[in-house]
Protein backbone atom coordinates (compact mmCIF):
# COMPACT_ATOMS: atom_id res chain seq x y z
CA UNK A 1 0.00 0.00 0.00
CA UNK A 2 2.57 2.40 -0.76
CA UNK A 3 0.59 4.27 -3.71
CA UNK A 4 -0.51 7.95 -2.79
CA UNK A 5 -3.84 7.36 -4.91
CA UNK A 6 -5.95 3.70 -5.13
CA UNK A 7 -8.74 3.81 -7.49
CA UNK A 8 -10.90 0.23 -7.57
CA UNK A 9 -13.97 -0.42 -9.51
CA UNK A 10 -15.39 3.24 -9.16
CA UNK A 11 -18.66 3.86 -10.92
CA UNK A 12 -20.19 6.77 -11.52
CA UNK A 13 -23.92 7.59 -13.42
CA UNK A 14 -25.80 10.92 -14.24
CA UNK A 15 -29.45 9.61 -14.40
CA UNK A 16 -29.45 6.77 -16.99
CA UNK A 17 -26.33 7.83 -18.21
CA UNK A 18 -23.63 5.60 -17.02
CA UNK A 19 -20.45 7.72 -17.45
CA UNK A 20 -17.58 5.68 -15.37
CA UNK A 21 -18.11 1.53 -15.62
CA UNK A 22 -15.60 0.64 -13.20
CA UNK A 23 -12.39 2.59 -13.06
CA UNK A 24 -9.14 1.12 -11.59
CA UNK A 25 -6.08 3.66 -11.35
CA UNK A 26 -3.11 3.33 -9.23
CA UNK A 27 -0.95 7.00 -8.80
CA UNK A 28 2.59 6.45 -6.87
CA UNK A 29 4.33 9.20 -5.29
CA UNK A 30 6.17 11.21 -8.05
CA UNK A 31 4.08 10.54 -11.06
CA UNK A 32 2.30 12.11 -14.00
CA UNK A 33 -0.13 9.95 -15.04
CA UNK A 34 -2.17 11.59 -18.54
CA UNK A 35 -5.13 10.26 -19.13
CA UNK A 36 -6.29 10.57 -22.15
CA UNK A 37 -9.81 9.87 -24.53
CA UNK A 38 -12.09 11.09 -26.48
CA UNK A 39 -14.56 14.06 -25.52
CA UNK A 40 -17.46 12.26 -23.16
CA UNK A 41 -15.23 8.88 -22.60
CA UNK A 42 -14.99 10.29 -18.24
CA UNK A 43 -11.86 12.32 -17.65
CA UNK A 44 -13.36 15.00 -16.01
CA UNK A 45 -15.73 13.22 -14.32
CA UNK A 46 -12.71 11.04 -12.88
CA UNK A 47 -11.12 13.96 -11.99
CA UNK A 48 -14.01 15.62 -10.23
CA UNK A 49 -14.49 12.24 -8.53
CA UNK A 50 -11.15 11.97 -7.04
CA UNK A 51 -11.71 15.08 -5.38
CA UNK A 52 -14.99 14.44 -4.10
CA UNK A 53 -16.83 17.29 -6.04
CA UNK A 54 -18.92 14.61 -7.15
CA UNK A 55 -20.07 11.64 -5.33
CA UNK A 56 -19.47 8.76 -6.51
CA UNK A 57 -22.16 5.81 -6.94
CA UNK A 58 -19.96 2.77 -6.12
CA UNK A 59 -16.07 1.46 -5.89
CA UNK A 60 -13.19 3.20 -3.16
CA UNK A 61 -10.98 5.58 -3.10
CA UNK A 62 -8.02 5.81 -1.13
CA UNK A 63 -5.68 8.56 -0.83
CA UNK A 64 -2.46 8.85 1.53
CA UNK A 65 -3.65 5.97 3.40
CA UNK A 66 -7.24 6.59 4.08
CA UNK A 67 -10.77 5.63 2.21
CA UNK A 68 -11.57 9.07 1.00
CA UNK A 69 -15.23 7.36 -0.45
CA UNK A 70 -15.91 6.85 3.02
CA UNK A 71 -19.52 8.68 3.88
CA UNK A 72 -17.46 9.74 6.85
CA UNK A 73 -14.51 11.60 5.33
CA UNK A 74 -14.07 15.51 5.86
CA UNK A 75 -14.10 15.95 2.37
CA UNK A 76 -12.33 19.77 2.92
CA UNK A 77 -9.46 17.94 4.58
CA UNK A 78 -9.07 15.82 1.64
CA UNK A 79 -9.34 18.72 -0.68
CA UNK A 80 -6.34 20.75 1.13
CA UNK A 81 -4.28 18.22 0.50
CA UNK A 82 -5.05 17.79 -3.13
CA UNK A 83 -5.15 20.69 -5.94
CA UNK A 84 -7.56 21.02 -8.97
CA UNK A 85 -7.44 23.15 -12.05
CA UNK A 86 -9.94 23.70 -14.42
CA UNK A 87 -9.89 24.32 -17.85
CA UNK A 88 -11.11 27.62 -17.43
CA UNK A 89 -13.01 30.34 -15.17
CA UNK A 90 -10.33 29.10 -11.84
CA UNK A 91 -9.27 32.77 -11.26
CA UNK A 92 -11.79 34.37 -8.94
CA UNK A 93 -12.08 38.23 -10.89
CA UNK A 94 -12.72 40.38 -8.33
CA UNK A 95 -9.52 39.37 -5.79
CA UNK A 96 -5.72 40.12 -7.19
CA UNK A 97 -3.72 37.14 -8.00
CA UNK A 98 -2.08 37.43 -5.12
CA UNK A 99 -5.49 37.58 -3.39
CA UNK A 100 -6.54 34.51 -5.19
CA UNK A 101 -3.22 32.64 -4.18
CA UNK A 102 -3.25 33.65 -0.19
CA UNK A 103 -7.42 32.87 0.24
CA UNK A 104 -6.81 29.25 0.55
CA UNK A 105 -3.52 29.16 3.06
CA UNK A 106 -5.34 31.65 5.42
CA UNK A 107 -8.97 30.28 5.28
CA UNK A 108 -8.31 26.89 4.63
CA UNK A 109 -4.95 26.11 6.37
CA UNK A 110 -5.36 28.85 9.08
CA UNK A 111 -1.91 30.47 8.14
CA UNK A 112 -0.92 33.89 9.04
CA UNK A 113 -1.67 36.14 6.16
CA UNK A 114 2.23 37.24 6.64
CA UNK A 115 2.78 33.65 6.01
CA UNK A 116 1.07 32.92 3.18
CA UNK A 117 1.67 36.09 1.11
CA UNK A 118 5.20 35.08 1.59
CA UNK A 119 4.85 31.75 0.07
CA UNK A 120 2.34 33.18 -2.70
CA UNK A 121 4.68 36.04 -3.90
CA UNK A 122 7.92 33.65 -3.98
CA UNK A 123 6.00 30.94 -5.90
CA UNK A 124 4.85 33.89 -8.50
CA UNK A 125 8.04 35.16 -8.80
CA UNK A 126 9.45 31.87 -9.35
CA UNK A 127 7.04 30.68 -12.28
CA UNK A 128 7.43 34.43 -13.84
CA UNK A 129 4.00 36.03 -12.19
CA UNK A 130 6.22 38.20 -9.85
CA UNK A 131 4.83 41.42 -11.67
CA UNK A 132 1.34 40.61 -11.79
CA UNK A 133 0.72 39.65 -7.91
CA UNK A 134 -1.32 42.80 -7.38
CA UNK A 135 -2.82 43.17 -10.55
CA UNK A 136 -6.79 41.81 -11.05
CA UNK A 137 -7.08 38.51 -13.69
CA UNK A 138 -8.33 40.79 -16.49
CA UNK A 139 -5.21 42.59 -16.77
CA UNK A 140 -3.56 38.77 -17.65
CA UNK A 141 -3.44 37.08 -20.74
CA UNK A 142 -5.20 34.02 -20.96
CA UNK A 143 -1.78 31.97 -20.34
CA UNK A 144 -0.72 33.75 -17.67
CA UNK A 145 -4.10 33.38 -16.19
CA UNK A 146 -3.54 29.92 -15.83
CA UNK A 147 -0.46 29.92 -14.68
CA UNK A 148 -1.57 31.72 -11.97
CA UNK A 149 -4.27 28.99 -11.74
CA UNK A 150 -1.64 26.36 -11.25
CA UNK A 151 0.64 28.87 -8.91
CA UNK A 152 -2.97 29.04 -6.67
CA UNK A 153 -2.92 24.98 -6.20
CA UNK A 154 0.60 24.88 -5.28
CA UNK A 155 0.37 27.53 -2.95
CA UNK A 156 -1.11 24.81 -0.09
CA UNK A 157 1.68 22.30 -1.06
CA UNK A 158 -0.51 19.54 -2.02
CA UNK A 159 0.56 15.93 -2.42
CA UNK A 160 -1.50 15.79 -5.34
CA UNK A 161 -2.44 18.10 -8.60
CA UNK A 162 -4.97 17.06 -10.39
CA UNK A 163 -5.48 19.32 -13.80
CA UNK A 164 -8.23 18.82 -16.50
CA UNK A 165 -7.37 20.27 -19.91
CA UNK A 166 -6.08 23.41 -18.46
CA UNK A 167 -4.90 24.67 -21.74
CA UNK A 168 -7.85 23.09 -24.13
CA UNK A 169 -9.37 27.06 -23.95
CA UNK A 170 -6.63 28.72 -24.75
CA UNK A 171 -5.02 30.36 -27.88
CA UNK A 172 -2.58 27.86 -29.68
CA UNK A 173 0.31 30.13 -29.23
CA UNK A 174 -0.08 30.35 -25.27
CA UNK A 175 -0.33 26.84 -24.44
CA UNK A 176 3.17 26.38 -24.44
CA UNK A 177 4.27 28.95 -21.23
CA UNK A 178 1.70 26.67 -19.41
CA UNK A 179 2.63 23.44 -20.12
CA UNK A 180 6.03 24.92 -19.84
CA UNK A 181 4.94 25.33 -15.87
CA UNK A 182 3.84 22.02 -15.69
CA UNK A 183 7.05 20.24 -16.99
CA UNK A 184 9.04 21.96 -14.74
CA UNK A 185 6.78 20.55 -11.77
CA UNK A 186 6.75 17.62 -13.20
CA UNK A 187 10.56 17.38 -12.88
CA UNK A 188 10.42 18.39 -9.84
CA UNK A 189 8.74 15.34 -8.76
CA UNK A 190 5.28 17.18 -7.95
CA UNK A 191 2.85 14.04 -8.49
CA UNK A 192 0.05 15.00 -10.68
CA UNK A 193 -2.79 13.84 -12.48
CA UNK A 194 -3.88 15.54 -16.04
CA UNK A 195 -6.87 15.14 -17.98
CA UNK A 196 -5.05 16.76 -21.78
CA UNK A 197 -5.37 16.58 -25.44
CA UNK A 198 -1.78 17.56 -25.66
CA UNK A 199 -0.83 14.40 -26.83
CA UNK A 200 3.03 15.48 -27.36
CA UNK A 201 3.38 17.13 -23.91
CA UNK A 202 1.77 13.47 -22.64
CA UNK A 203 4.67 11.84 -24.76
CA UNK A 204 7.43 14.18 -22.96
CA UNK A 205 6.28 14.39 -19.80
CA UNK A 206 3.98 11.51 -18.92
CA UNK A 207 5.14 8.78 -16.75
CA UNK A 208 1.90 6.76 -17.73
CA UNK A 209 -0.45 7.30 -19.94
CA UNK A 210 -4.12 5.62 -19.37
CA UNK A 211 -6.32 5.89 -22.39
CA UNK A 212 -10.09 5.81 -20.97
CA UNK A 213 -12.98 4.57 -23.18
CA UNK A 214 -16.44 4.97 -22.52
CA UNK A 215 -16.01 4.88 -19.19
CA UNK A 216 -13.38 2.27 -18.41
CA UNK A 217 -9.33 2.16 -18.63
CA UNK A 218 -8.97 0.72 -21.62
CA UNK A 219 -5.16 0.71 -21.85
CA UNK A 220 -2.55 1.95 -19.68
CA UNK A 221 0.97 2.14 -19.87
CA UNK A 222 3.91 3.92 -20.08
CA UNK A 223 3.79 6.74 -23.19
CA UNK A 224 6.17 5.04 -25.62
CA UNK A 225 3.79 1.98 -25.12
CA UNK A 226 0.62 3.52 -25.27
CA UNK A 227 1.38 6.02 -27.49
CA UNK A 228 3.79 4.51 -29.64
CA UNK A 229 2.72 0.57 -29.74
CA UNK A 230 -0.62 0.44 -28.66
CA UNK A 231 -2.57 -2.95 -27.87
CA UNK A 232 -5.53 -2.30 -27.65
CA UNK A 233 -7.53 -1.45 -31.12
CA UNK A 234 -9.52 1.06 -29.55
CA UNK A 235 -6.30 2.83 -28.79
CA UNK A 236 -5.02 2.67 -32.04
CA UNK A 237 -8.55 3.91 -33.61
CA UNK A 238 -8.13 6.92 -31.03
CA UNK A 239 -5.09 7.78 -31.76
CA UNK A 240 -5.17 7.73 -36.03
CA UNK A 241 -8.11 10.47 -34.87
CA UNK A 242 -6.21 12.58 -32.80
CA UNK A 243 -2.57 12.49 -33.94
CA UNK B 1 -35.00 73.40 -31.23
CA UNK B 2 -35.97 71.89 -27.85
CA UNK B 3 -35.41 75.33 -26.08
CA UNK B 4 -38.04 76.59 -28.27
CA UNK B 5 -40.91 74.12 -27.63
CA UNK B 6 -40.13 74.24 -24.26
CA UNK B 7 -40.29 78.24 -24.15
CA UNK B 8 -43.74 78.23 -26.60
CA UNK B 9 -45.57 75.66 -24.29
CA UNK B 10 -43.75 77.83 -20.92
CA UNK B 11 -45.77 81.01 -22.48
CA UNK B 12 -48.96 78.81 -23.34
CA UNK B 13 -49.28 77.93 -19.86
CA UNK B 14 -48.88 80.92 -18.16
CA UNK B 15 -50.97 83.18 -20.41
CA UNK B 16 -53.79 80.45 -20.12
CA UNK B 17 -56.51 81.90 -18.26
CA UNK B 18 -56.47 79.49 -15.19
CA UNK B 19 -52.74 80.29 -14.38
CA UNK B 20 -53.47 83.18 -12.19
CA UNK B 21 -55.05 80.28 -9.72
CA UNK B 22 -52.53 77.53 -9.95
CA UNK B 23 -50.25 79.85 -9.13
CA UNK B 24 -52.16 81.17 -6.22
CA UNK B 25 -52.41 77.10 -4.90
CA UNK B 26 -49.52 75.75 -5.75
CA UNK B 27 -47.04 78.24 -6.37
CA UNK B 28 -47.54 80.73 -3.10
CA UNK B 29 -44.11 82.84 -2.23
CA UNK B 30 -45.81 83.84 0.87
CA UNK B 31 -46.91 79.84 1.52
CA UNK B 32 -43.59 78.86 0.54
CA UNK B 33 -41.74 80.96 2.89
CA UNK B 34 -44.43 80.11 6.16
CA UNK B 35 -43.79 76.55 5.41
CA UNK B 36 -40.46 75.21 3.83
CA UNK B 37 -39.06 75.00 7.47
CA UNK B 38 -41.31 72.91 8.99
CA UNK B 39 -41.66 70.45 5.98
CA UNK B 40 -37.79 70.28 6.26
CA UNK B 41 -38.06 69.06 9.97
CA UNK B 42 -40.59 66.88 8.98
CA UNK B 43 -39.19 65.69 6.01
CA UNK B 44 -36.17 64.70 8.89
CA UNK B 45 -38.34 61.74 9.28
CA UNK B 46 -38.43 60.20 5.91
CA UNK B 47 -34.54 60.60 5.81
CA UNK B 48 -34.37 58.39 9.15
CA UNK B 49 -36.75 56.07 7.98
CA UNK B 50 -35.15 55.46 4.60
CA UNK B 51 -31.70 55.13 6.33
CA UNK B 52 -32.86 52.79 8.91
CA UNK B 53 -35.13 50.44 6.53
CA UNK B 54 -32.16 50.01 3.95
CA UNK B 55 -29.83 48.52 6.29
CA UNK B 56 -32.86 46.35 7.80
CA UNK B 57 -33.86 45.41 4.38
CA UNK B 58 -30.65 45.10 2.71
CA UNK B 59 -29.71 42.29 5.98
CA UNK B 60 -32.95 40.44 5.47
CA UNK B 61 -33.10 40.48 1.46
CA UNK B 62 -29.52 39.18 1.45
CA UNK B 63 -30.58 36.56 4.38
CA UNK B 64 -33.56 34.84 2.16
CA UNK B 65 -31.53 34.75 -0.78
CA UNK B 66 -28.69 33.19 0.53
CA UNK B 67 -31.86 30.65 2.01
CA UNK B 68 -32.74 30.26 -1.62
CA UNK B 69 -29.93 29.72 -3.71
CA UNK B 70 -28.63 27.12 -0.85
CA UNK B 71 -28.54 23.21 -1.48
CA UNK B 72 -27.95 21.79 1.91
CA UNK B 73 -30.38 19.16 2.65
CA UNK B 74 -31.41 20.62 6.11
CA UNK B 75 -32.00 23.83 5.04
CA UNK B 76 -35.01 22.65 2.87
CA UNK B 77 -37.74 24.07 5.24
CA UNK B 78 -36.23 27.14 5.07
CA UNK B 79 -35.91 27.66 1.63
CA UNK B 80 -39.86 26.86 1.58
CA UNK B 81 -40.54 29.55 3.91
CA UNK B 82 -38.27 31.80 1.91
CA UNK B 83 -40.17 31.33 -1.31
CA UNK B 84 -43.66 32.18 0.49
CA UNK B 85 -42.30 34.36 2.21
CA UNK B 86 -41.23 36.72 -1.16
CA UNK B 87 -44.39 35.69 -2.83
CA UNK B 88 -46.67 36.48 -1.02
CA UNK B 89 -45.02 40.01 0.57
CA UNK B 90 -44.29 40.96 -2.89
CA UNK B 91 -47.92 40.34 -3.75
CA UNK B 92 -49.43 42.74 -1.17
CA UNK B 93 -49.31 46.48 -1.96
CA UNK B 94 -46.63 47.84 0.33
CA UNK B 95 -49.26 50.55 1.46
CA UNK B 96 -51.60 47.99 2.57
CA UNK B 97 -48.91 46.21 4.29
CA UNK B 98 -48.48 49.91 6.11
CA UNK B 99 -51.49 50.24 7.20
CA UNK B 100 -51.63 46.93 8.86
CA UNK B 101 -48.69 46.95 11.03
CA UNK B 102 -49.71 50.52 11.78
CA UNK B 103 -52.73 51.10 12.82
CA UNK B 104 -52.91 46.69 13.24
CA UNK B 105 -50.28 46.02 15.97
CA UNK B 106 -50.66 48.80 17.87
CA UNK B 107 -54.51 47.74 18.13
CA UNK B 108 -54.03 44.82 20.12
CA UNK B 109 -52.10 46.63 22.79
CA UNK B 110 -49.48 43.86 23.07
CA UNK B 111 -47.34 43.73 26.20
CA UNK B 112 -44.14 44.24 25.89
CA UNK B 113 -43.52 45.47 22.06
CA UNK B 114 -43.93 49.21 21.05
CA UNK B 115 -47.08 50.99 20.24
CA UNK B 116 -45.15 53.70 17.99
CA UNK B 117 -46.11 53.39 14.20
CA UNK B 118 -43.30 54.78 13.28
CA UNK B 119 -41.41 51.60 13.88
CA UNK B 120 -44.27 49.41 13.05
CA UNK B 121 -44.47 51.35 9.06
CA UNK B 122 -40.86 50.99 9.06
CA UNK B 123 -41.04 47.42 10.03
CA UNK B 124 -43.94 47.02 6.90
CA UNK B 125 -41.09 48.51 4.45
CA UNK B 126 -38.66 46.31 5.39
CA UNK B 127 -41.09 42.99 5.19
CA UNK B 128 -42.27 44.87 1.82
CA UNK B 129 -38.84 45.75 0.10
CA UNK B 130 -36.43 43.05 1.20
CA UNK B 131 -38.88 40.65 -0.80
CA UNK B 132 -37.66 42.40 -3.68
CA UNK B 133 -34.09 43.32 -2.82
CA UNK B 134 -33.82 39.45 -1.72
CA UNK B 135 -35.02 38.65 -5.58
CA UNK B 136 -32.20 41.09 -6.37
CA UNK B 137 -30.13 39.58 -4.47
CA UNK B 138 -30.57 35.81 -5.64
CA UNK B 139 -30.70 37.09 -9.05
CA UNK B 140 -26.68 38.15 -8.36
CA UNK B 141 -25.99 35.04 -6.68
CA UNK B 142 -26.86 32.75 -9.42
CA UNK B 143 -24.97 34.74 -11.92
CA UNK B 144 -21.39 33.54 -10.84
CA UNK B 145 -20.83 31.21 -12.61
CA UNK B 146 -20.71 27.59 -10.92
CA UNK B 147 -16.82 27.26 -12.01
CA UNK B 148 -16.04 29.62 -9.39
CA UNK B 149 -17.58 27.66 -6.86
CA UNK B 150 -15.90 24.80 -7.89
CA UNK B 151 -12.83 26.34 -8.03
CA UNK B 152 -13.71 27.74 -4.46
CA UNK B 153 -14.46 24.20 -3.48
CA UNK B 154 -11.58 23.14 -4.29
CA UNK B 155 -9.23 24.96 -2.85
CA UNK B 156 -10.68 23.31 0.17
CA UNK B 157 -12.75 26.49 1.44
CA UNK B 158 -15.75 25.67 3.55
CA UNK B 159 -19.54 26.77 2.18
CA UNK B 160 -19.52 29.75 4.44
CA UNK B 161 -16.26 31.49 3.81
CA UNK B 162 -17.20 30.30 -0.03
CA UNK B 163 -20.04 32.94 0.26
CA UNK B 164 -18.00 35.25 1.98
CA UNK B 165 -14.92 35.68 -0.16
CA UNK B 166 -16.31 34.51 -3.80
CA UNK B 167 -19.98 34.28 -4.51
CA UNK B 168 -21.09 37.30 -2.98
CA UNK B 169 -18.59 40.27 -3.69
CA UNK B 170 -18.88 38.87 -7.03
CA UNK B 171 -23.13 39.13 -7.05
CA UNK B 172 -23.00 42.28 -4.95
CA UNK B 173 -20.71 44.07 -7.72
CA UNK B 174 -23.04 43.09 -10.44
CA UNK B 175 -26.34 44.16 -8.81
CA UNK B 176 -25.24 47.45 -7.53
CA UNK B 177 -27.28 49.13 -10.11
CA UNK B 178 -30.59 47.16 -9.72
CA UNK B 179 -30.49 47.85 -6.13
CA UNK B 180 -29.72 51.67 -5.72
CA UNK B 181 -33.08 51.46 -8.36
CA UNK B 182 -34.58 50.06 -5.13
CA UNK B 183 -33.34 52.44 -2.72
CA UNK B 184 -34.68 55.38 -4.81
CA UNK B 185 -38.50 53.87 -4.49
CA UNK B 186 -38.23 53.41 -1.01
CA UNK B 187 -36.84 56.85 -0.32
CA UNK B 188 -40.19 57.88 -1.83
CA UNK B 189 -42.21 55.13 -0.54
CA UNK B 190 -41.23 56.47 2.70
CA UNK B 191 -44.10 58.63 2.28
CA UNK B 192 -46.69 56.21 2.32
CA UNK B 193 -46.18 56.46 6.27
CA UNK B 194 -48.13 59.50 6.23
CA UNK B 195 -51.37 57.77 5.80
CA UNK B 196 -50.88 56.40 9.50
CA UNK B 197 -51.22 60.28 10.19
CA UNK B 198 -47.63 60.63 11.46
CA UNK B 199 -45.87 63.84 10.73
CA UNK B 200 -43.33 63.31 7.89
CA UNK B 201 -43.07 65.33 4.81
CA UNK B 202 -46.26 64.45 2.97
CA UNK B 203 -48.26 64.84 5.82
CA UNK B 204 -47.59 68.05 6.95
CA UNK B 205 -47.54 69.25 3.58
CA UNK B 206 -51.30 67.62 3.22
CA UNK B 207 -52.53 68.78 6.99
CA UNK B 208 -51.44 72.41 5.49
CA UNK B 209 -53.64 71.88 2.21
CA UNK B 210 -56.73 71.24 4.24
CA UNK B 211 -56.36 73.78 6.34
CA UNK B 212 -55.19 76.79 4.18
CA UNK B 213 -56.11 75.92 1.07
CA UNK B 214 -53.15 76.40 -0.57
CA UNK B 215 -50.54 73.37 -2.14
CA UNK B 216 -47.71 75.13 -2.03
CA UNK B 217 -46.13 72.87 0.99
CA UNK B 218 -46.74 70.06 -1.22
CA UNK B 219 -44.77 71.49 -4.12
CA UNK B 220 -42.05 72.27 -1.31
CA UNK B 221 -42.32 68.28 -0.31
CA UNK B 222 -41.96 67.39 -3.81
CA UNK B 223 -38.74 69.29 -4.74
CA UNK B 224 -37.01 68.32 -1.60
CA UNK B 225 -37.84 64.38 -2.54
CA UNK B 226 -36.67 65.35 -6.08
CA UNK B 227 -33.52 66.74 -4.48
CA UNK B 228 -32.79 63.81 -2.54
CA UNK B 229 -33.17 61.06 -5.27
CA UNK B 230 -31.73 62.97 -8.15
CA UNK B 231 -28.07 62.04 -6.65
CA UNK B 232 -28.69 58.51 -6.00
CA UNK B 233 -30.88 57.71 -9.64
CA UNK B 234 -27.43 59.56 -11.18
CA UNK B 235 -24.95 57.36 -9.36
CA UNK B 236 -27.19 54.81 -10.53
CA UNK B 237 -26.52 55.41 -13.88
CA UNK B 238 -22.96 56.15 -13.29
CA UNK B 239 -22.25 52.97 -11.63
CA UNK B 240 -24.43 50.93 -14.52
CA UNK B 241 -22.07 52.37 -17.62
CA UNK B 242 -18.70 51.77 -15.34
CA UNK B 243 -20.37 47.95 -14.82
CA UNK B 244 -21.00 47.66 -18.64
CA UNK B 245 -17.58 48.89 -19.87
CA UNK B 246 -15.72 46.62 -17.33
CA UNK B 247 -17.01 43.55 -18.73
CA UNK B 248 -16.61 44.62 -22.10
CA UNK B 249 -12.81 44.87 -21.35
CA UNK B 250 -12.87 42.01 -19.49
CA UNK B 251 -14.51 40.02 -22.15
CA UNK B 252 -11.55 40.95 -24.64
N1 LIG C 1 -23.45 17.13 -14.47
C1 LIG C 1 -23.70 16.24 -15.46
N2 LIG C 1 -24.95 15.80 -15.67
C2 LIG C 1 -25.21 14.90 -16.64
N3 LIG C 1 -24.29 14.39 -17.46
C3 LIG C 1 -23.02 14.79 -17.30
C4 LIG C 1 -22.66 15.74 -16.30
N4 LIG C 1 -21.33 15.95 -16.37
C5 LIG C 1 -20.89 15.17 -17.38
N5 LIG C 1 -21.90 14.47 -17.93
C6 LIG C 1 -21.78 13.50 -19.04
O1 LIG C 1 -20.79 12.59 -18.69
C7 LIG C 1 -20.03 12.22 -19.83
C8 LIG C 1 -18.56 12.35 -19.51
O2 LIG C 1 -18.24 13.71 -19.37
P1 LIG C 1 -16.80 14.23 -19.02
O3 LIG C 1 -16.90 15.70 -18.92
O4 LIG C 1 -16.26 13.48 -17.87
O5 LIG C 1 -16.00 13.83 -20.33
P2 LIG C 1 -14.54 14.25 -20.75
O6 LIG C 1 -13.80 13.00 -21.02
O7 LIG C 1 -13.96 15.17 -19.75
O8 LIG C 1 -14.81 15.00 -22.11
P3 LIG C 1 -14.06 16.30 -22.70
O9 LIG C 1 -12.84 15.81 -23.38
O10 LIG C 1 -15.05 16.83 -23.68
O11 LIG C 1 -13.79 17.23 -21.58
C9 LIG C 1 -20.49 13.11 -20.97
O12 LIG C 1 -21.29 12.35 -21.83
C10 LIG C 1 -21.31 14.16 -20.30
O13 LIG C 1 -22.39 14.51 -21.11
MG1 LIG D 1 -13.45 17.25 -19.73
Amino acid sequence: MSALLSVRDLRKSYGDRVVLEGIDLDVEPGEVVCLIGASGSGKSTLLRCLNLLEQTDDGTITFEGSEITDPRTDERAVRRRMGMVFQAYNLFPHLTVLQNCVLAPRFAHRRSRREAEARARDLLGRFGLGDFADVHPDRLSGGQQQRAAVVRALCTSPSLLLLDEVTAALDPELVGEVLGILRELAAEGTTMVLATHEMSFARDVATRVVFLDAGRVCEEGPPSQVLGAPLQERTRAFLARVL
Amino acid sequence: MTVVVLGLLLVGLVSSPGWERVKEYFFSPEAARESWRAVLEAMWLNVRLFVVCEIGILVLGLLIAVARTTRSAWLAPVRVVAVVYTDVVRGIPTILLITMFGFGIPALQLQGITNDRVVWAGVALVVSYSAYVSEVFRAGLESVHPSQVASARALGLSEGRILRHVVVPQAVRRIVPPLLNDFVSLQKDTALVSVLGVLDGVFWATNYANFNFNYTPMVVVALYFVVLTVPLARLTDHLQKRLVERERAGAR
